[in-house]
């Protein structure tokens, strides 16, 4: 419970930074891999700002932290381990360049209908 | 061609095809990991029940996710003897070299009984579904419990 509020209260706050050249290359290569009908792109990385790794390149390039959260089709059938490498494959080259952490949500459309209330 | 025959033995061999890709970008783009590293490497992913390689220190987590790592397996009352962490922060090598092993390219990492579980959001998903419960016990980590759990978590 307290891990949820924590993890909500960051992506609320993620939306503040503006968005750079590793964001619009996320966008287009998960675009094209996965077609998705919804793609959140949040750029965590000021959070992470003090971090070791961050200083030793100058403070990070301000895009080196992000989540996605994506829905797409084409994780249909795909246990979520399969689908996180769908993903970490086509942003290979993001990684090796200096993206330093990726949260994923990955669902397929009919997983995202919301709970009914009450439920729980 | 003769790059390629001494890179064949040293990757890995994963039926799915976007793995294997993933494999071949990430041995492409990284130094290989020698025979005695994937050893050791090996060995230190069986070396317990439950293996976590993590940022910092269970007590001293260096990293939000890693620490998030620990939290959810301290709501499941993982015992300590059954729960091994490696600082990859103090090893630069196995830092690099757990990324190549288990074509994942972040930490933190799970392994149980020598099997890849995932990283931090997996470990969250599997925990609020329930999944993560059903392995703990499934793997003699945490003891069945009878009733459902309704107490809160303090």
């Amino acid at each position: 419970m307290l891990l949820r509020n924590l993890c909500s209260a960051f992506r609320t706050f993620s939306t503040m930074a503006s968005s750079g050249p590793v964001e619009a290359s996320i966008r287009s290569k998960l675009t094209t891999l996965l077609r998705p009908s919804s793609l959140i792109i949040s750029n965590d990385s000021w959070q992470h700002r003090h971090h070791a790794a961050m200083r030793a390149q100058n403070g990070g390039s301000g895009e080196t932290h992000f989540s996605v959260e994506v829905v797409s089709s084409e994780f249909e059938g795909k246990t979520t381990i399969q689908r996180h490498r769908m993903v970490h494959a086509a942003l290979s080259g993001e990684f090796t360049q200096g993206l330093h952490s990726l949260s994923l949500k990955t669902r397929t459309p009919s997983e995202v209908q919301p709970m009914s209330p009450g439920s729980h | 061609m003769f790059r390629i025959s001494l890179r064949s033995p040293l990757r890995i061999v994963r039926p799915s095809a976007p793995a294997a890709l993933a494999a071949s970008r990430l041995v492409a783009a990284r130094r290989f990991l020698s025979d005695d590293a994937r050893a050791q490497i090996q060995k230190a992913v069986t070396a317990s029940p439950m293996v976590l390689f993590m940022k910092g220190t269970p007590e001293y987590p260096e990293c939000g996710f890693s620490r998030a790592a620990i939290q959810i397996l301290n709501l499941h009352g993982v015992p300590a003897d059954k729960l091994k962490t490696y600082n990859v922060l103090e090893d630069s090598e196995l830092r690099s070299g757990i990324k190549e092993f288990s074509e994942w390219p972040t930490i933190p990492q799970l392994y149980v009984k020598g099997e890849f579980i995932g990283g931090c959001d997996i470990l969250l998903g599997m925990h609020q579904s329930g999944e993560l419960e059903d392995l703990l016990v499934k793997s003699d980590i945490i003891p069945q419990v009878e009733e459902a759990s309704a107490a809160p978590s303090s």
